[in-house]
């Protein structure tokens, strides 16, 4: 048998997101945790199959806009009033109401950048290589088919019974993920 | 399908055309859209269409170069008109974009099926019309490398802008609003990037793709974060494209100028660029369903329902013309009133009959079913509507500039052969732009076809 730290997992394939999402459920059933799935678009129920809870990236979206839309306005005062202040016939110079726009545009800026970048950097991309595209089939994760990876980090890993039970679930082309 | 809606089999919905052709499979969606960028060879027209429009474009360089040399004057600009073309042609291009957000953005909020397949072409349609929008202001500065003057820096001589000025509420709607459009199609094609890395057998493709994917692997912990993030941009720039022709209408609208002091004119301006946007999705999805022979995801149901939003946006712009008529006149101010009579008996009346006649009057013919299938027909309508929408700016512009309040400020414009230039030329960039995309990204996306052959295998079942 193989060393665990040579490879990273069991990965089997499926034709159909249905297939996919029973054979995630029947996984995490036999007590994996360590489990990911794969496919070529988001499936529907698949995340609550996996056990996936809510995630971090509407926060993140809340804070940076929060950041973009109060960092702007105070920009805005602290610019108008006491940076360049101009006396225009006597008018109030923190003029609030003309800061408005820019305020709003900010808010949406910091809220759109932090969303993408937060989504990239909680899915730790860019990350070029990664032990899944080590599977030739692989390839097709992103047409047509769809993978389940048992990891062998799971402390209950142990490659022959893992590729029995993806076997059982009418899995094709049962493959070790090697670890390089 | 959520409940509230008919069973499918309903002879109501059988009579609409489906979204997406019958007997498709993720692996066929997946093999005829990568096939137009991997394997099929550039056709001869592609590349003449593309050397027709990239000729318009070096047009534009050399005009925009003319310009540096020569400076502002080379245009028809004088005073009192000193925004003529450059600014009619930036509200114009700033307009087109607005349909591109709209369907990429609140379509997807009000879950439209039919938006799936124009979405990827439409953001890239608005990313390209922002940047030939984006080029206007800038050269008509007319000391274009002093633009960075507009972005608040730390400078030496402790300058900052001016946050009340409607023109910096600009600076930042408009390059916002290019910032978060190229957020949302990038995001929207980074899993189509990894189909094409995945499907590309050059390994220079291969690199250039794989870079660009960012590494994604369609992992489930990634979607979940994905849809995340994809469903907050929606919801970001829904209120977004709003706001940024509000903004561009507050140039107009902030100042007294007779024509231009209304409140109508935000809602109406942004009724317009949804107008004139759909127009141009038409005008790009017609020639592009027929040449790449994508009939099967860019349905007659797609140009019908695209009909429909250019006819209902169509009808509020022409509630706006009639408000502003109706206001100038209640309002009793003797300049407004007298702007309308310019706008209908003055030196640029044909302007505004041709405007009517464009964006009111024809579009009513895309009440009829007949016409609205007719796809020669809705090109044609098409290009009416984007001239009908230049109109509009032309006038707003024009006629208020050289009839303000006192006689002897008044005066004529007309454009010179730079000025057409430079327009034409913009015109040669999208184009280029367009061709190059068509050429070298997905024009329909993948990730998003896949799953409407889920849904729509689902509802079968």
């Amino acid at each position: 048998m193989l060393h665990r730290s040579h490879i990273y997992g069991v990965m089997g394939e499926f034709s159909t997101p249905d297939e996919l999402i029973h054979a995630t459920e029947k996984v995490r059933e036999a007590g994996y945790r360590r489990v990911n799935a794969y496919s070529p678009f988001p499936v529907e129920g698949l995340s609550e199959a996996l056990g996936l809870k809510r995630n971090m990236v509407a926060p993140i979206c809340l804070l940076g806009g929060l950041t973009g839309g109060l960092g702007g306005f105070f920009f805005q005062y602290w610019v108008a009033v006491i940076a360049y202040p101009q006396n225009i016939a006597g008018r109030p110079l923190n003029s609030w109401p003309a800061f408005i726009p820019v305020t709003f545009e900010l808010t949406i800026l910091g809220a759109a950048l932090s969303a993408v970048f937060g989504m990239l950097a909680l899915n730790k991309l860019p990350q070029p290589h990664h032990p899944v595209f080590n599977v030739p089939r692989f390839t097709h994760a992103s047409s047509d088919r769809f993978f389940v990876c048992i990891e062998a980090k799971d402390p209950k890993f142990h490659l022959e019974e893992c590729a029995r039970l993806l076997q059982q679930l009418h899995a094709h082309h049962i493959v070790e993920v090697p670890d390089d | 399908m959520s409940a509230g809606q008919p069973p499918l089999d309903s002879p109501e919905i059988r009579r609409l055309s489906p979204v997406i052709g019958p007997g498709y499979t993720y692996g066929s969606v997946t093999e005829k859209i990568s096939s137009i960028v991997l394997t099929r060879p550039t056709s001869l027209g592609w590349f003449i269409g593309f050397a027709i429009a990239f000729s318009f474009m070096g047009l534009m360089t050399i005009a925009i170069g003319w310009l540096i040399i020569k400076g502002v004057g080379i245009w028809g600009i004088n005073i009192p008109i000193g925004w003529g073309f450059a600014i009619v042609n930036f509200v114009w291009w700033i307009g087109i974009g607005h349909a591109g957000t709209l369907i990429s953005a609140i379509l997807f909020l009000l879950n439209q099926k039919w938006r799936t397949s124009i979405n990827r072409f439409a953001e890239a349609m608005t990313l390209f019309a922002v940047a030939c929008a984006g080029i206007f202001p800038l050269i008509h500065t007319g000391r274009p490398w002093m633009a960075f003057y507009m972005m608040p820096y730390p400078s030496t001589m402790g300058l900052w802008p001016q946050f009340r000025s409607p023109l910096i509420w600009d600076v930042f709607a408009v390059s916002t609003y290019g910032t978060v459009s190229l957020l949302f199609w990038f995001v929207g094609l980074i899993p189509d990037l990894a189909t094409l890395r995945d499907r590309s057998i050059q390994k220079p493709a291969k690199i250039i793709y794989g870079m660009l994917a960012l590494g994604w692997r369609g992992s489930a912990r990634h979607w979940h974060r994905y849809q995340s993030a994809y469903l907050l941009l929606a919801g970001l720039a829904t209120p977004l494209v709003l706001s940024v022709h509000t903004v561009v209408s507050f140039d107009f609208a902030i100042a007294i100028v007779p024509g231009w002091h209304t409140t109508i004119f935000p809602p109406y301006f942004v009724a317009g660029a949804i107008y004139s946007g759909f127009a141009m999705v038409l005008t790009i999805a017609i020639p592009l369903r027929k040449a790449y022979g994508l009939e099967d995801f860019i349905t007659m149901r797609h140009l019908d329902n695209m009909a429909k939003v250019m006819l209902a946006t169509g009808l509020i712009v022409a509630y706006g013309y009639f408000f502003e008529f109706f206001m100038s006149l209640y309002s009793g101010n003797k300049f407004d009133v007298f702007l309308v009579q310019q706008r209908l008996h003055g030196p640029y009346a044909p302007y505004y009959y041709a405007l009517i006649l464009c964006n009111i009057l024809t579009p009513q013919l895309l009440w009829s079913y007949k016409l609205r299938h007719n796809v020669a027909v809705l090109f044609l309508m098409s290009i009416v509507v984007n001239i009908g929408m230049w109109l509009e700016r032309f006038v707003i512009v024009v006629i208020s500039l050289t009839r303000d309040f006192v006689p002897s400020a008044w005066g004529r414009y007309s454009p010179t052969f730079w000025d057409w230039a430079t327009f034409l030329g913009t015109m040669g960039m999208f184009v280029t732009l367009l061709f190059l995309f068509v050429r070298v990204l997905p024009a329909i996306s993948i990730a998003e076809m896949r799953e409407l052959v889920a849904e729509t295998t689902e509802e079968k079942q």
